[in-house]
C-alpha cells in the first residue's frame, strides 16, 4: 500500500542547485543594509549586531542576527531582509554587511577547495548539537525528506564520526559538550569541514555571554563554513554543504 | 490577591510561609495535592537583598496555578519534598544543582542539569563563574553478573539533539535507564536576568526551539496578567492560529520517527513532506517557519500575510489524515507500538504527567479548555480526546486526534480572521511590575513561566517547559521492554532536551 501512496503525488523533490527554485529565495533570512548615512541605529538591534563604521557607514553582523526584524521595521529605508538562502559565508567577517572587499576571502576559497577536491561527488556528513534550541535539528532532518532529499546530490548523514567529512555543529557550544566535540573531531578523518550552522553556533547568538556556553563553537573548534539563521533554512544548509566542497554552480 | 477582571487568569495567587516553615508549607502543599490538584513544579529564586533562597511550588488548580513560597533564609539544606512526593524528584535535584542547598532525604541526589560544582544561583543577578560539567557524573545503579551500560549520546547516531541514555542492562532487558541531559545546559534562567519585557520574549522563543509559540504564549500570558492588559480579538486568533500549526508540525515530527524507527521509508517520507508543507505555511503567513517574532507582549507583532490559508489547510488535512489512517492500519509498524513504553494511569496521575503523554494514561487535563486563554474559550473545541492504555499506541492516537481538533480550530481561526477585518493587533503594555505565572498548552504538554519584573526588566524568569516534568518518567517506562524498543518509547515521548536542559 505505501509504494502506492508514494507515488500519489508525484515528484515533490526541488531541482535546485541545477534548477533554480522559488522558495530558495523565499525564505527571510537575516537582515541586510540597503543604504548608508544614518545615526543612532545601533539601539534598533537587541543583538547589537549593528553599527557604524569611522566612516559613518552602516553595518550589520549577520552572524549575530536572530531574525527578529526590529531593524527592518523600524527603519525599512536602511535595512531589509535578505530574500536569499544563500548566506553562508567562508569567513567570519564576511557575514558583516555590506562586505569589505577582501582578497583573502579567494585565498581561503582556494584553499578549501584543495583540501575538499578528494571529497568528490560523495559526502558524509556528522551532525553534532552543541546546545541548539532544538529547531537547528528540524531543519538539518529537513534535509533528509523529499522536498529536499539531499541523498539525489550524493550526500548523506553517518552515525560515526569516522565516515564523515564534513561535521554540522549546532548551538552555541556548551561547555558540557565541548569535550565530546572535540573528540568526534578528533575521530573524523583529514579532509574534514566544519560548518557552524546557525546564528547560535557562528557567535552565540541570544544565548552567549552565559555561564555554561562559548560564544559560538570557534572556540572549540576550528570552523570553515559560517551559517547565520537562527534557525538556518534547510536551503541555506544545503548551500553551505556544497560551497563546503566547492560544488555550488 | 487574584483579580477577576484580568485577561487570562489573574495574578496568581501566593500563599507564604516564614523561614523554618517548610515542614508546614510541605503540609500545605500534599493536602492540595490530596484533594486532586497537580503538583506542576519547584524552583528557587535568590532574593534581592539579604541573598537569601525562596523556594517556590507552583500548583495548579481548576482555574488557576497558585505559586507557594518558602522561605529558606541562609540554611543551607532544608527538608525534602521527594519523599512525601515522587514527582519533586526532578525538581530538587535542579534545585541542589543550581543553588547547592541539599535537600535532607531525598533518596538520590545525583546532578541532572548542571554537574559542575559552581553554582548559578538565579535571581542573585550578576554573572556566575564559568562551569565545568563532569562528564562521568552519574554513578552506575544496577549490578550483578553480565550486566553493562550502553551509553547512548551524547553525541547520537542520526540527527538528534545531545544527550545522554545510560542503558544498564544485561543483554536484552531495560532494567534501569539514567539520563544525563546536562551537556546541553545553556544557563538560559541567567540569561533572562536584566532583558527587558520585549526582549524576554525573544529569548523564550529561543528555550525550546520546536515550541517556540508556546513558549512566547506563556511568557507572555505571565506579563499580561501582571499589568492586566487583554491583547485585541484578531491578536488572540493570530496566537491560536500559530500555536494550533506548530502543534500540528510537533505532532506530524513525532509520526515521522515512529514510522522512521519501524523501517517505514515511504511513511517516513511522506510526514516529512507534510511536515515542511506546514512550516512552509508557517513562514508565509509569518515570515519565519517556527512562528517566532509572531507573538509580543500586548498581542502579536502583525496580522499574518494573505494566503489562501483555507484552501491551504483543507489540502493539508486531507493528505495528513489519508496517510494517518494508512499508517495506522499498517499491522507491521502497531506491532511495535503496542504495549511498548507503557506508562500507568496511576504512575501518570502521580506525577502530574503532561500533554499527549498523560492524556494517553487517562488524564484529561488539557491547559486550552481547562484555564483557556487567548481565544480558545471563544472558540468551538472537539470533545477531548484520552486513552487509558498509556503505551506508545495511545500516545499516536491521541497526537493524531489532536491533530483533527487542531485543524477544526484552525479553520474556525481562518474564518473568523476574514471576519475581524483590520484594526490594532496590540495593546501597549506599560507599567510592568511584580510577579506572575503564565501558561500554554505547548505540543508536548503545559508549560509554565513564573516571571518577575522590576522597573520594566527581568529579575526573575523560570520557564519550566513540559519536556522536563515528563522526562522524568523515562526511568518508569522501560519495564519489560528490550532495547530495540528505544527508539519508539524516545520519539513517543516527543521531548526536547533543549527544553530539559535549558
Amino acid at each position: 500500500m505505501w509504494v502506492f501512496r508514494g507515488l500519489r503525488d508525484g515528484v515533490v523533490t526541488t531541482r535546485w542547485p541545477r534548477r533554480p527554485d522559488p522558495y530558495f529565495g523565499e525564505w527571510r533570512g537575516p537582515a541586510t543594509v540597503i543604504s548608508d548615512g544614518a545615526n543612532d541605529v545601533e539601539d534598533l538591534c537587541p543583538m547589537r549586531a549593528i553599527d557604524t563604521d569611522a566612516s559613518g557607514r552602516v553595518r550589520l553582523d549577520q552572524g549575530r542576527c536572530i531574525q527578529c526584524g526590529r531593524c527592518v521595521e523600524a527603519a525599512p529605508d536602511l535595512f531589509a531582509w535578505a530574500r536569499d538562502s544563500g548566506v553562508a559565508a567562508l569567513t567570519r567577517t564576511a557575514l558583516v554587511v555590506p562586505a569589505e572587499t577582501d582578497e583573502t576571502l579567494a585565498q581561503v576559497r582556494e584553499r578549501l577547495r584543495d583540501r575538499t577536491r578528494a571529497l568528490g561527488r560523495s559526502v558524509h556528513i556528522r551532525h553534532v548539537d552543541a546546545g541548539s534550541d532544538g529547531a537547528e535539528e528540524w531543519e538539518v532532518l529537513a534535509l533528509l525528506n523529499p522536498v529536499y532529499d539531499v541523498h539525489r546530490l550524493g550526500i548523506f548523514f553517518t552515525a560515526s564520526p569516522r565516515h564523515a567529512d564534513i561535521l554540522l555543529v549546532t548551538g552555541a557550544g556548551t561547555h558540557g559538550m565541548a569535550a565530546p566535540l572535540r573528540r568526534t573531531l578528533d575521530g573524523t578523518p583529514d579532509p574534514k569541514v566544519v560548518i557552524a550552522a546557525g546564528t547560535d553556533a557562528v557567535s552565540g547568538g541570544m544565548i552567549a555571554p552565559s555561564y555554561a556556553t562559548a560564544p559560538g563553537i570557534a572556540e572549540i573548534v576550528p570552523v570553515d563554513v559560517w551559517v547565520p539563521g537562527s534557525p538556518p533554512s534547510p536551503f541555506a544548509l544545503l548551500h553551505a554543504i556544497l560551497l563546503a566542497i566547492g560544488r555550488l554552480p | 490577591m487574584r483579580a477577576e477582571e484580568t485577561y487570562g487568569a489573574g495574578t496568581a495567587r501566593v500563599l507564604a510561609e516564614e523561614p523554618g516553615g517548610e515542614g508546614r508549607m510541605w503540609e500545605k502543599l500534599l493536602a492540595k495535592v490530596g484533594s486532586g490538584e497537580r503538583f506542576a513544579g519547584l524552583h528557587g529564586t535568590v532574593r534581592d537583598g539579604d541573598g537569601g533562597l525562596l523556594l517556590t511550588a507552583h500548583v495548579a488548580t481548576d482555574d488557576d496555578v497558585e505559586m507557594l513560597d518558602v522561605d529558606l533564609g541562609g540554611a543551607g539544606s532544608y527538608p525534602a519534598l521527594t519523599p512525601s512526593l515522587r514527582a519533586a524528584f526532578w525538581y530538587e535535584r535542579e534545585v541542589h544543582d543550581l543553588f547547592g542547598v541539599v535537600p535532607e532525604g531525598h533518596p538520590r541526589l545525583d546532578p541532572l542539569i548542571l554537574p559542575g560544582g559552581a553554582y548559578p544561583r538565579p535571581g542573585a543577578g550578576g554573572m556566575p563563574e564559568r562551569i565545568e560539567p563532569d562528564e562521568h557524573a552519574l554513578p552506575r545503579h544496577v549490578a550483578g553478573p553480565g550486566v553493562f551500560t550502553i551509553p547512548h549520546g551524547p553525541v547520537r547516531s542520526g540527527v538528534f539533539e545531545s544527550v545522554e541514555y545510560l542503558v544498564e542492562t544485561p543483554g536484552e532487558d531495560i532494567p534501569h535507564l539514567n539520563v544525563r541531559p546536562f551537556y546541553k545546559h545553556r544557563g538560559i534562567e541567567k540569561r533572562f536576568e536584566g532583558l527587558t519585557v520585549a526582549d524576554g520574549v525573544l529569548l523564550a522563543e529561543r528555550v525550546e526551539g520546536i515550541a517556540s509559540v508556546a513558549h512566547a504564549l506563556a511568557y507572555c500570558h505571565a506579563i499580561e496578567r501582571m499589568t492586566g492588559c487583554v491583547p485585541p480579538w484578531p491578536a488572540r486568533l493570530v496566537r491560536v492560529l500559530h500555536a494550533e500549526l506548530e502543534r500540528v508540525a510537533n505532532h506530524l515530527d513525532v509520526a515521522m520517527k515512529l514510522a522512521d524507527a519501524a523501517g517505514l521509508a515511504v511513511a517516513t517520507a511522506r510526514f516529512g513532506w507534510h511536515k515542511e508543507r506546514v512550516l512552509r505555511l508557517v513562514g508565509r503567513l509569518c515570515g519565519n517557519r517556527f512562528g517566532r517574532g509572531v507573538v509580543v507582549p500586548g498581542g502579536v507583532a502583525r496580522l499574518p500575510e494573505p494566503v489562501d490559508l483555507l484552501g491551504e489547510l483543507g489540502r493539508l488535512e486531507t493528505g495528513i489524515e489519508r496517510d494517518a489512517r494508512l499508517l495506522m492500519d499498517t499491522s507491521s509498524f502497531l506491532d511495535r507500538l503496542r504495549r511498548t513504553g507503557p506508562l500507568t494511569c496511576e504512575r501518570a496521575r502521580e506525577h502530574g504527567a503532561l500533554g499527549p503523554i498523560a492524556r494517553a494514561s487517562g488524564l484529561a487535563e488539557d491547559a486550552r479548555t481547562v484555564r483557556p486563554y487567548d481565544a480558545y474559550d471563544s472558540l468551538g473545541a472537539l470533545a477531548p480526546v484520552h486513552r487509558e492504555e498509556g503505551d506508545a499506541m495511545a500516545r499516536l492516537q491521541v497526537r493524531w486526534a489532536e491533530v483533527t481538533a487542531s485543524f477544526h480550530l484552525l479553520r474556525q481561526v481562518a474564518d473568523e480572521l476574514e471576519k475581524a477585518g483590520d484594526g490594532a493587533v496590540s495593546v501597549p503594555v506599560t507599567d510592568t511590575n511584580g510577579r506572575a505565572v503564565g501558561w500554554a498548552e505547548a505540543p508536548q504538554g503545559e508549560v509554565l513561566y513564573e516571571v518577575w519584573i522590576a522597573g520594566g526588566r527581568i529579575v526573575r524568569c523560570r520557564p519550566r517547559p513540559a519536556s522536563f516534568h515528563n522526562l522524568a518518567l523515562f526511568h518508569d517506562v522501560f519495564t519489560g521492554d528490550i532495547l530495540t524498543d528505544f527508539p519508539f518509547i524516545e520519539a513517543s515521548f516527543g521531548v526536547s532536551i533543549a527544553g530539559v536542559a535549558r
